[in-house]
Parts: C-alpha cells; structure tokens; sequence
C-alpha cells in the first residue's frame, strides 16, 4: 500500500489496513459535560423541515411516498438525489430522490415483486421476466435445496423469520476505511489480496477469487458514485467533514445493493472525533459547522429505506433499516472512548428530535466518565431513544473495536460479519415433544414421531428428556436450512460493498437464535413445582393446560427457574455446535427477538405456563409480562444470569418504566428534594 | 426472628438517596385517608421472613445499591417490629449498608423506657431517617389518620436529639393538608431541627383507590382529585418559609 502522508500520529494503520490503530493512536477521551454543544442551524431547521413533510406525505400515501420499479438498484444505479443542494453539508440519497424505495430483486423477485404490489405499484414486466427465467434469486436458490422437512418447519412457524426470501443484513462494513484511506488503497489493497490466494483452484480458493474481484468492482462504482456528487474520495480525507462524507458514501453504497434486515454502520463517532479535533485545534471549523455536518449526516440516516411488504413489516414490527451506530465503551488500555463526537451524535436528538433511526447504542461502562453518563441518562428520559449495552461483558471477547449489528448482535468492524440466522421457536419445540412432532396447531406430523406424553400430568424428567430429544432435532433442520440459506445468499445476492471494506479472511458467526425461553423456563416450573395436567382433543393432541399450584417465575431473582431458563440455553447451543456450518461459522445463538415475538405468539398453540394460544411471546430475554413481581432489579437479574458464552449473539431485554417510577419527575438529578434556603 | 414482610421491591427509587432495596414490613396502627398501601394495614398478615434472608436477597444484587443506594424499609410501620427491624439494621450495619427508615413516627413513646431503650439501640444503626408527617395540627391529623400526632412530633426532636439526618416527607392531598397556613406552620416546627437535611413535598395521587376496590375496602377520598402538581410548588415554598422563618429566629444557618 502507498504509504500516506500524514500529520496524524503515525503507527501501524498509515503501512497497512488499520483504523483501530489510528483511533487509539490518535484519539483524545472527553470528560467534560455537554455544555460545548451546538443548536440546529437554520439550514439544519430547514433541511430537516423538509423531511418532516415527506414523512407527512408518506404517512399519508400509506407508507410509501414513491417506489423504483424499472431500476435495479446497484451503486451506480441512480444519479444524485437531494433535499436542497445548496443547504445540504453532507450528501447522498439512495436513489435520485429521497423517500424514493428502491428495487432490489436479488434476494427474491417475488418479494421484490410483492413489495411493490402491496404498495400499488409494479415491477416492469421485462425485470420480472429477468429474474424469473435468465438470473436466478436467492429464494430460489434456497427453495431449490430445500427439503420436505424444512418446507414443513417452515410453515408450520417452529423454525421463523428465515432470511430466505429477502436480504439477511448484518453484516458491517468498515466505512471509515473509506474516510481513512481513500478508495485507491483500498483496491490497491484488495488487490494484493487477490495476489495472496492460494495456487490450487479448490472451491473455497476460486469462491474467495470471485468475491474480492467483486469487492473490488464495488470499490470502484463507489468512487464513481461519489464522483456524481462531486466528491473524490480517491484519497484520503482532509478534514471532517470529508471524513464524514466519505463514511457515510461507504455505508450508503451498501444500502444501494442490500435491503438487509439490520443494516447497521458500525463505530464511527470516536474515529470522526480525531478529524473534528484536528479541524478545531487548526482553526478549519467552528464547533457549530461540525455540529452541522454531524446533524446532516444523522439527516440522511434517518431517510434510509427499503421496499418492503407488509408481511415482513409485520414480523419486525414495522419498517427497520436498525442503523445501529455503537459509541463510547472502553479502551482495552483502559482509557474511555468517549469523544466529544459521542455527544454530538446524541445531541441530534435533541437538534433534530427524538427518532428511532440511527440506533445511538451507547456501550456501557461503570469506567465511562460520569458527564457522560448523566449525558446519557438525561436524553434518554427526554427522548427514549438510547439503547444501551454492556461494554464490560463484550469487550471480553471483541476488544474495543467491535460494533452492534441490528440490536444486540456484536462483531469486530471489519474483521468480523454474520450470517444472519432468525429463530427457534422454542416454546412450540417444546409442545413438539409432548406431542411426539406433531404440530398442535396445524394437527400435522411436522418433527419426528418420537413417543408423546402419555400420562394426564405432566411430570418434569419425562418432559425434560423429551423436550431435549426434540431440541437436539429442532437444532437439526434449523443449521441445515440456514446452511442452505448463506450457501445461496453468498451465490446470489453477495454484499459487495460490505465485504470490500472488510479483511480478507473474516470470521463469520453463524448465527441462530431462540424465541420464547420465558414460557419455556415458566412452563418447565410449572410441571416441576406445581402440577399440570393435560386436556387432549378428540385427536388425543394435547391443546391445553391445567395448573394447580403456584411456580417460581422467570424474572424473580429465583435461582430455581432462573437456572432452568440457563440450562435451556446452554442445552440449546451444545446443540447447534454438534453441526457442520456453512463456511465454517462460528456458532452463535441470540434471545433477542424484540419484534418477531408477537407473531411468533400467533402461530403458538396454548403452554403449560398459563400463556394461551396466540398470545404474544415475551420479548427477547424478558419475563412474561407481569410475572416479575420484585421489581426491576431482580427481573433483570435473572436476565443477567442467561450465560452470554452460550447466547455470544446477544440476549436483550427491554425495559419499560414511567418517569415518575425513575425518580422525582425529571428533576431526579437537581438535587431538588434539598431544603434550599439560599433563596 | 422472624418478621412479617408483605414484599421486597428490588428497585426502588423514590425511597430515600440512590436506588433502593425496599422492604415493605406488614402492619400499620395509622389509618391515613390517602395511604395507597391498605394492603399493609393489617397486623397478623404478611410472609415471615428471616431478617438475614432479607440481607442475602439484598447482597445478590448489590452492585445496584452501591453507589449512593441502600435499603430502606417502610411499611406499613416498621417500628411496629422494631425487634426485627434491629436485628435487620443490625445485619445491614455490620455489611456496611445504608440504612434508611421511612416512618410515621408512630410507635415512638418518650414514655415507655424499655422501648425507648430499643429506639436508642435502632438510632445507633439508622443513617437516615424519612419522616412523615401527615399533618401539624393535632385535630386535622387525628381526623386524617385516625391517631394523634403527640408523639410524632416529639420523634422528630428525638432524632434531632440523636444527631440521626432526617428527611421530612409531607403529601399534600387537594383540600385536606394544602392549606398554607398549616404548610407553613409544618415549617416552622421543622425549622428547629438541626439534623433535617432534607424536604420531600408529595402530590397526592389516586393510584391506591383500585386497591381499596379490590380489598372491598371503602376509600374515604373518592372523588378527591390528584394534586396538581404545578400547585406543588407553592405549597413546597409555604413549608420552606416557614422553615426559615424558625431558622432565622433561631439563627441556624443552613450548611
């Protein structure tokens, strides 16, 4: 690689690929408070005025303002698009215009098709045709390997939520590499790595070859693309704004080609950070024209959107681009990372108003500087839009260059992706086994024909060695379809941009997940610490439930359920790991279904816990609704003790409280219950 | 010894400095029209529990309650088992937990000296002490509370006494303790104590009414509307005058 020309503290990063090297060399932790921060400027008021009236009109269009339907949307595919060029500090919309879906039919026409649709409009017959006889998609690459018993978990709601027929996201590019080292050493280092293959042409080797010619064609539409604004981002940037601009043109060329579940940017705040102090301390911009730059940015990720149909808006409840953006945690040399651009990220929330889009997940430390905290605590009270979590458990494992995908799901930036796996039922695995397979909602035979339950009340070893026998097939067709899957999404629907600004031997997680361990951990309390007999149909399909007797509940601080629900879990994982994976990922599971679990409830029949058919799953790792009687502490305690080493993709839970129940109104922090008398 | 508990909460945050493990004890003599716990009222109810099964369900979660929390234990009335409740503070202490009481003040009796003997023993391991004072004046309390404020207000010079911190807490229910005058006279009582560091002013809510429903218990302020809590405020500064109306007489300077 070309050797960069630099003021910046040299080390490692200016010789090879290195942006963690960069940061902590050149970075400078912020302890102050939040007093520094500048307001909205006008042009910010009216750029973002301008998107609240498209947010109108779309709302009410019905959801959907305008679609692509003739354009296959690649990173060159559309010429620029603006709000107001001559406000706008920081460019670039996914197609010419904003609001403005685009059409992206590599991961399934038929979804693609659909999407357009349900919204009223429609594909162009001659793309349609394209992709149905000359190109095939990755749902058809996946339906085409498919097997009767997958086809059967599928539809019968066990195994949900598969990345089959649309876009599996999460996976992060590094777009700062874009900023940090222009996209010509980027292909210069590509290149090399093309160079660097192995000689004897196995599938693996000839796959790699392919990809990074890939990645590199990629590297070159973006430079094209940026150059259709008016921006070179051959080299490296010089000043902030540059920088900014340059990550957000990396992260964008990925939502032009991508409509991922969770499409996620990563950690940039502390990298941006060494620009905007450099352009302070020189005198190149003021603290407002970053706070500007910022806002614009912030702007323009909360305009990302996909064409999507209202059943996949149904399984994620609603319509989630998850730009997950990761700031502040620890250094692994023990300084914070908090930079004043955390702040200035946050401080969107309150220039542009609370959103949900970009996810601002702040890493949390007990050592992150205490202005920050309060920071945080303060705008998560004015706005609810933080997300935090724990820095101090995965920077064991990720150091301190790591990012969250979608909500909870953490890689190393660059050096690490996913393959994006859904969930398990596993509170319907669980009926499964007293019924020996058959399904109790569908009455057919969907898993093995293992022994059912034969006596009237359920007794717990019985039903613990069954349910373990089940999950041990469940885990079965669960690997081996997503196998399947990320064989057919690599083959068809290859995140190019993403991987061009990754290494090029990465680890990839191959990750699962489950859906329902609270009505799993309650049910198996029940049938062990009261008792709990069975109602069977005329089929002899048992379909209900009677309980007698109280249980320990999940969510209780209660090691006697609690230490059920760890022992699921990790019976859960060993059993994913007995199996090969695709690419030879690295298995991971997640307890974090924060959408999905309404719709998973739906198409669950009645469990021994008390919850009835249809009724929602709790979300992620949370107790069921109003079963955790001992207050916050002690139901996040039981959340805490799931064991992460077996749930490495992440178990999330949410919480929701009144203000008034988080202190004195908001002025919990002013001291206000004082006596003052000084007044 | 067992006490008689009606629940743990295990985040409690509006119960004294930082975030608290609340111990709800069983039983209370008071009979305040606004209580929104009547469920605490009766005396012979409530799940024994061991005072060190308390103090391990509080360590479990310790890091919660470390910086700036505790324990707090309210009620119903705590002093009601002071036996226990020492043995609790005493376990507590000995872990180096904040204490915090959050009381009527009614069991209090200068009169009765083997139980004043175990109040003295209970300030030993007591670092705070939240104080409710339903009412200054002996009548309007009586008929708020259906008990005298004699020896509430004689508490509240004992703890000054004792040198033990005290928070005030006073709720201000629309039409029956908003009146200024008695809002300021509460003040001026209070202003007297060295050791008060704190005043905590209260909106009465109706949370508690749809638990007098289900208890099929008659709830002496239906109809009574929520405090405004815009209104509060001024109420908050009758109390403050009058505080320092005492202190300036007095000359305390306030630290």
């Amino acid at each position: 690689m070309k050797p960069i020309e630099t003021d910046f503290v040299r080390g490692k990063w200016d010789k090879e690929v290195n942006v963690r090297d960069f940061i902590q060399r050149n970075y400078h932790p912020y302890d102050g408070d939040e007093s520094f921060l500048a307001g909205p400027t006008q042009n910010t008021k009216d750029l973002w005025n301008m998107v609240l009236d498209l947010q109108k009109k779309e709302r009410e269009a019905g959801g959907v303002l305008d679609m692509d339907t003739k354009v296959i949307s690649t990173i060159t595919s559309h010429g620029p698009g603006y709000l107001d060029k001559s406000k706008e500090t920081i460019v670039g919309f996914q197609t010419d215009k904003p609001f403005k879906r685009s059409l992206q039919p590599y991961g399934g026409i038929r979804m693609a098709e659909k999407a357009c649709s349900d919204n009223g409009y429609e594909v162009d017959p001659e793309i349609s045709e394209f992709f149905s006889v000359h190109r095939k998609t990755h749902n058809a690459g996946c339906f085409d390997a498919y097997n009767a018993e997958m086809r059967a978990c599928r539809s019968s709601h066990i195994i949900t939520g598969l990345p089959d027929a649309y876009g599996r996201g999460r996976i992060i590019g590094d777009y700062r590499r874009v900023a940090l080292y222009g996209i010509d050493r980027l292909i210069e280092d590509k290149q090399a790595q093309k160079d660097s293959t192995g000689r004897v042409m196995t599938d693996d080797v000839i796959r790699l070859r392919e990809e990074i010619s890939e990645q590199i064609v990629a590297l070159k539409m973006m430079k094209e693309m940026a150059a259709s604004y008016g921006c070179d981002i051959s080299n490296p940037a010089t000043n902030v704004q540059e920088a900014i601009q340059a990550t957000y043109f990396g992260y964008l060329c990925a939502v032009k080609e991508q409509n991922g579940a969770a499409m996620s940017l990563g950690r940039t705040s502390t990298f941006l950070d060494i620009y905007a102090e450099r352009d302070l301390a020189n005198g190149t911009f003021t603290e407002e024209q970053i706070q500007e730059f910022v806002d614009h940015f912030i702007m323009k990720l909360r305009c990302i959107k996909f064409a999507r149909t209202p059943e996949y808006n149904q399984i994620f409840a609603g319509d989630p681009v998850w730009v997950t953006e990761s700031l502040g945690g620890v250094g692994v040399d023990g300084r914070h990372m908090v930079t004043k651009m955390s702040f200035r990220y946050l401080n969107t929330l309150t220039n542009l108003g609370a959103s949900p889009e970009p996810n601002l997940t702040v890493l949390w430390s007990t050592r992150l500087p205490e202005a920050w905290k309060r920071y945080c605590a303060k705008l998560s009270i004015q706005t609810s839009s933080i997300q935090y979590e724990n820095d101090d458990l995965m920077r064991v494992t990720h150091g301190d260059d790591y990012g969250i995908a979608c909500c909870v799901s953490s890689m190393r930036i660059g050096k690490e992706m996913q393959f994006f796996g859904a969930r398990a039922n596993l509170a319907k695995c669980l009926l499964y086994a007293l019924n020996g397979g058959i399904d109790e909602v569908t009455k057919k035979q969907v898993g093995p024909k293992y022994r059912p339950v034969t006596g009237d009340v359920l007794e717990y070893q019985d039903v613990y060695d069954k349910f373990m026998d089940m999950i041990e097939w469940q885990a079965d067709v669960y690997v081996n379809t997503l196998n399947i899957i990320h064989y057919m999404h690599d083959k068809y629907c290859y995140e190019r941009a993403e991987m061009a600004l990754h290494d090029r031997d990465v680890r990839r997680y191959f990750a699962t997940g489950i859906a329902g361990l609270s009505i799993v951990a309650d049910s198996l309390s029940a049938i062990k610490y009261a008792k709990v007999e069975v109602i069977r149909d005329e089929d002899g399909i048992i379909v209900d439930f009677k309980t007698t007797g109280d249980f320990p509940k999940y969510g209780n601080d209660d090691d006697r359920v609690d230490e059920i629900a760890q022992d699921i879990v990790h019976k859960f994982m060993t059993a994913i790991r007995r199996h090969h994976t695709y690419r030879d990922g690295f298995p991971t599971t997640s307890i974090l279904t924060i959408t999905s679990n309404v719709t998973y409830g739906k198409a669950t029949g009645n469990t021994p816990d008390g919850r009835r058919k249809g009724q929602p799953f709790a979300p992620g790792a949370n107790p069921m609704h109003g079963r955790d009687s001992h207050g916050a502490v002690a139901s996040l305690s039981s959340v805490s003790k799931l064991p992460f080493n077996d749930a490495q993709d992440g178990i999330s839970n949410t919480f929701t409280i009144i203000p008034g129940a988080l202190g004195k109104e908001d002025k919990v922090f002013a001291g206000d219950i004082e006596v003052d008398l000084n007044k | 010894m067992l006490g008689r508990i009606h629940s743990l909460e295990s985040f409690g945050t509006v119960d004294g400095p930082g975030t608290r493990f609340v111990v709800f004890f069983q039983g209370c003599p008071m009979r305040c029209a606004y209580c929104h716990n009547p469920d605490t009222w009766e005396m012979n109810a409530g799940t024994p529990m061991e005072a060190s099964y308390i103090i391990e369900q509080y360590e479990r979660n310790a890091p919660f309650y470390q910086n700036g929390g505790g324990i707090t234990t309210t009620g119903g009335e705590p002093l009601m088992q002071i036996d226990f409740l020492i043995e609790l503070y005493s376990l507590a202490k000995a872990k180096g937990i904040h204490t915090c009481l959050d009381t009527s003040g009614i069991a209090f009796n200068p009169n009765n000296a083997p139980l004043m003997e175990k109040f003295d023993k209970l300030m030993t391991l007591t670092d705070l002490v939240m104080l409710d004072i339903k009412h200054i004046d002996p009548e309007k309390h009586k008929e708020l509370c259906l008990q005298p404020n004699e020896n509430i207000l004689k508490f509240a010079a004992y703890l000054d006494e004792k040198g033990v911190d005290m928070w005030i807490r006073h709720v201000v229910v629309p039409g029956l303790t908003d009146d200024e005058f008695y809002l300021e006279k509460l003040g001026y009582f209070i202003g007297q104590f060295h050791n008060l560091k704190a005043l905590d002013v209260l909106p009465y809510h109706t949370m508690g009414e749809s638990k007098y429903e289900k208890l099929g218990m008659e709830y002496r302020l239906k109809g009574v509307p929520p405090m405004d809590k815009d209104k509060l405020l001024d109420k908050k500064a009758a109390i403050l005058r009058g505080i320092k109306k005492r202190r300036e007489e007095l000359g305390i300077t306030h630290q």
